[in-house]
């Protein structure tokens, strides 16, 4: 019996192999029986190309109907359903294409290669939504990521935990170079002009670089590819700022010969407000414009890009402080130091943003397995802010930086069979200007950087359901500073014997030093996605990353306004290593899907901020915290369903936790996201012009894990100077919010329509903080807020 | 053929917009910052000047604090407050800026009530005390505490008790807050 069962089940098994070696080749010639060299032919999920003579073989092929897709640039592609149950020979003969419009020459999947990673999509249709916000809120929208505030408008996401230089964001695959390493600083970027936003959880995406030690954000822009003209304007109106947006674009398509985009965005908005008063100086404008012009022809593409991004944002009046004394009563009153009446104008605090970036693009389609890929860009960034300062000086900014991009990416990517490889280089030339003029101090000193990376990622389907991926990246980075060092800082930092070197001149009680750090950096990846039965996947990946200290991280030496702490740099910072372990289970089964990703990612010399000690200056004594290194652990766990109840109704959740501990220290890290959960339900109707009602629900739970920085203050109390605790550290209590959301879609003239919605965040005007707020101390987050949008499209 | 052009064209602009190197830098001239803080006590023919000077201004060191001598019980003295960036040539004189400016800053005096009392003696545009003139009638039997003075930028000066020189309600920004321990024989 026992050895029956071993033969059937050898049986089966050999079957099964030698099912999954069914092999099918052929010949693809033209009408007149020439032979078609470079032709693509795509099989289930394998890709090759014809050779000289025409022909083509693919192996290891499964069993049963199978879908086939063979095209050559000027013909007619075909597109078949095969039964397969054993070799087969199929021979295509392909007709010339006479009718050029109708011809697909250009199949390009912009987004990366790694197959073991499950990538996070926003689709435009969301992005929409999201029209009058900022990508800071959008990216909310996926579970695990959640957002680091200044008040309202600067929002930077937050991936697992981890922010700004640790979350590198790709517009139009350019590296957004907009001085990222600022809590204070968003990413600049109008969310207007993304058609599709990715969210990476992990470093898996090394041809955008190695030091994605949080994660990726990779933004790409709406492109037509048909050949159409149509344009669409989005109209938003909001109660809470009393102000909105218009964002207007045009969109020329075309799969052949000139194609363009344009779009216009124009935000403005004043004072925001809590439920129980105005939140001062928090209005916001922006004014965005960027359009591309591309030119396809039969085997390549060029393009041009430029985009502007220019910004002026209020800081909360209230969130200046002069010392640790203000600072002590915004915590203890729990009421903003000025609440005025509500306005329009923007005063001092506040921040000026431009963003300049402009490309050129060249592709070059060796066949339709093969191509390459050339990009120069350039950005330009100029930051202004301004503090409050006394009279003359209120009109120049108290910091002014420019910090100016060069960056050439070469990139080969190649499908043979069943592997697709993607290599490529790059390199940058960077540079940061800190305009003396100020009269302070700059945060950022000038530098020169200089960068070159290079990388190959491979991807390889052992067999339909499994597939693997590995990657390597190398890279080089050289940074030359010049700063100003105070005499009594170089040696409280203990820089003179170590750096004695970098020390060039001398002006006063300054030094004048040029310290330099070269870099040379491994990152990689690499993974697994197998698919089970009954739409059951497993997706699993580790990755390295190496990232070096940013120039806030070495060179930070100042007081910081909002914060009242002194926060200072060290030149002894070494890079920091993460090994991200990522798993992905996803089950689908009729109506309901659920997925599931837990992560552990360990970093050896994880740079963060740790009290140290106090200073005493004229304006009183400060906390002072210094840039240090530890080892750092971040495990947790994404949850995400999606329940399709009936045809109308429909449910979403969404659950991200993430626990943070320094090792070395034995403490929990700062800025850890707490627990939270959201559900959504959905009402979509088709018949009533596409009624769409949503009721979505945002549960935060209180942090409870974080480091303790509480310090003890002098600070005057009935005319005497007293002891007290200043309470840096409790987060705030958590909160839920309901927020609602309807639309209908109306057909105006012909193919043109409009959509009309209205919204309401914050439906029961709760009133919260929120952890992850740097104005946390100093106002409670916006009230209730009523939105109408007008979206038309032409 | 082809791509080499662009690559050379890439390339070639590279350098054009990178080529712009930068000169060894002007250190900045950090004009608004307040290092030093003289309060002088007058009474008669006797003057004490209580000095706080910290000339690396938001750098590690802390202010040196010098007190010239002792206050006389159950006297009057008049006290102005003079502010000075030392770290700057020529010395700038940031008291003539606050004075033109006296309806957006305040200087509080706090003290123990056995060092003594504080009163204002000057007014801002809208008749509301500055504080860089005042008046400190000392305790009337010997004692030893702190005087603190406060510069508030942009406070709330017409809040409740701010006018006589209490601090509690006055909010806005703290420039300098100098702690001089002194005693009253």
């Amino acid at each position: 019996m026992q050895t029956k069962i071993y033969i059937v089940f050898c049986f089966c098994l050999f079957c099964t192999l030698s099912f999954a070696q069914n092999t099918v080749s052929g010949k693809i010639t033209t009408l007149g029986g020439i032979p078609l060299s470079g032709s693509h032919i795509h099989i289930g999920k394998k890709t090759v190309s014809s050779d000289a003579a025409g022909n083509y073989v693919i192996k290891k092929l499964p069993v049963g109907n199978i879908k086939v897709f063979v095209s050559y640039v000027g013909y007619k592609s075909v597109d078949t359903l095969v039964n397969l149950s054993g070799d087969q020979v199929l021979n295509f003969t392909l007709k010339e294409n006479a009718d050029q419009l109708q011809e697909v020459v250009i199949r390009q999947k912009a987004n990366t290669l790694n197959k073991s990673l499950l990538e996070q999509k926003i689709k435009t249709e969301t992005i929409e939504k999201f029209s009058n916000q900022t990508l800071g809120d959008i990216l909310k929208e996926v579970a695990g990521v959640s957002s680091l505030k200044t008040g309202s408008s600067v929002v930077k996401p937050v991936i697992n935990g981890l922010f700004g230089s640790r979350v590198p964001v790709i517009n139009n695959n350019v590296r957004l170079e907009d001085q990222e390493w600022g809590t204070e600083h968003a990413p600049n970027f109008d969310i207007n002009a993304a058609g599709k936003i990715t969210v990476i959880k992990g470093a898996s995406g090394l041809q955008y670089g190695g030091d994605a030690v949080g994660g990726l954000v990779i933004i790409e822009p709406i492109s037509v590819k048909r050949d159409t003209l149509f344009g669409k304007t989005i109209l938003n109106l909001a109660s809470n700022g009393r102000g909105g947006s218009v964002s207007t674009s045009l969109h020329k398509g075309n799969d052949k010969g000139w194609s363009w985009n344009a779009l216009g965005t124009f935000k403005y908005s004043g004072d925001k407000e809590a439920p129980g008063y105005v939140l001062s100086n928090s209005g916001n404008r922006e004014a965005n414009f960027s359009g591309d012009v591309k030119f396809t022809g039969k085997k390549y593409d060029i393009s041009g890009y430029y985009s502007l991004y220019n910004t002026t944002i209020g800081i909360l009046s209230a969130s200046h402080t002069g010392n640790v004394n203000d600072l002590y009563n915004s915590i203890t009153n729990k009421i903003p130091s000025v609440v005025n009446d509500f306005t329009y104008t923007i005063k001092n605090p506040k921040q000026k943003v431009q963003h300049h970036l402009a490309k050129l693009n060249y592709n070059y389609y060796f066949d339709e397995t093969a191509s390459l890929a050339v990009q120069y860009s350039f950005q330009f960034n100029k930051r202004l802010e301004f503090d409050v300062r006394r009279g003359g000086f209120n009109d120049i900014a108290a910091l002014d930086l420019e910090l100016t991009t060069n960056a050439v990416n070469v990139d080969f990517k190649k499908t043979v069979h069943d592997w697709t490889l993607k290599t490529g280089f790059s390199t940058s030339f960077q540079n940061n200007f800190a305009n003396p003029a100020t009269g302070i101090k700059p945060l950022i000193p000038n530098f020169d950087r200089i960068e070159f990376g290079t990388y190959a990622i491979a991807s390889y389907d052992l067999s339909d359901s499994f597939s693997v991926d590995a990657g390597l990246r190398y890279d080089f980075s050289r940074v030359d500073a010049t700063k100003f060092y105070l005499k009594s800082r170089w040696e409280e930092r203990g820089y003179a014997t170590e750096f004695a070197d970098f020390i060039v001149g001398e002006q006063g009680n300054q030094w004048l030093t040029k310290p330099s750090f070269t870099f040379h950096n491994i990152s990689a990846s690499a993974g697994f996605h197998k698919e089970f039965e009954a739409d059951l996947n497993w997706y699993s990946n580790i990755s390295l990353a190496t990232r070096n200290p940013n120039p806030s991280e070495f060179f930070s030496d100042g007081l910081h306004h909002s914060t009242g702490i002194i926060e200072l740099g060290d030149l002894v910072l070494d890079k920091e290593q993460a090994i991200k372990l990522s798993t992905t289970l996803q089950k689908k089964w009729n109506a309901f899907s659920v997925e599931v990703n837990p992560f552990i990612n360990s970093i050896r010399n994880f740079m963060f901020l740790r009290p140290i000690d106090f200073e005493t200056t004229t304006r009183g004594a400060f906390p002072v915290w210094e840039y240090q290194q530890t080892n750092a652990r971040l495990a947790g766990v994404d949850v995400q369903t999606h329940w399709k109840i009936s045809k109308q109704w429909q449910h979403d959740f969404t659950l991200a936790y993430v626990n943070g501990k320094d090792i070395s220290n034995k403490e929990s890290l700062i800025d850890i996201p707490p627990l939270n959960l959201s559900n959504k339900i959905q009402f979509l109707n088709r018949e009533w012009h596409d009624l769409k009602l949503e009721l979505k629900s945002e549960i935060v739970l209180r942090q409870n894990q974080f480091p303790d920085n509480n310090f003890i203050a002098n600070i005057i109390k009935n005319n005497e100077l007293v002891p007290v605790l200043v309470d840096i550290s409790t987060p705030p209590p958590g909160y839920q919010l309901l927020h609602f959301y309807s639309e209908m879609r109306f057909k105006t003239f012909g193919k043109t329509n409009a959509t009309i919605a209205f919204s309401v965040q914050n439906i029961l005007n709760t009133t919260y903080r929120d952890y992850l707020n740097r104005q946390r101390f100093f106002a409670d987050e916006m009230g209730r807020n009523f939105q109408i949008q007008l979206k038309f499209n032409y | 053929m082809k791509n080499s052009k662009i690559i050379a064209i890439a390339l070639v602009s590279v350098f054009t917009f990178s080529s712009c190197t930068n000169d060894d830098p002007i250190a900045v001239n950090e004009e608004e910052v307040i290092t030093t803080v003289t309060t002088t006590l007058t009474a008669g023919s006797q003057t004490v000047t209580l000095i706080s000077r910290d000339l690396d201004g938001d750098g590690p060191n802390a202010p040196v604090i010098t007190v010239s001598g002792d206050l006389i019980v159950n006297t009057t003295y008049t006290g102005t407050v003079r502010f000075l960036n030392e770290s700057v040539s020529p010395v700038d004189d940031i008291t003539l800026e606050i004075k033109e400016e006296g309806d957006e800053h305040q200087l509080f005096f706090q003290a123990p009530a056995a060092i003594g009392a504080f009163t204002y003696t000057d007014a801002d545009v809208n008749g509301k005390p500055i504080g860089l003139a005042f008046t400190l009638k000392t305790g009337t039997v010997a004692a030893t505490g702190n005087i603190v003075v406060v510069l508030r930028h942009e406070p709330a000066k017409s809040a409740a008790g701010v006018a006589t020189g209490d601090i509690t309600n006055a909010g806005g920004a703290t420039d300098a807050q100098i702690t001089y321990s002194v005693q009253v024989k």
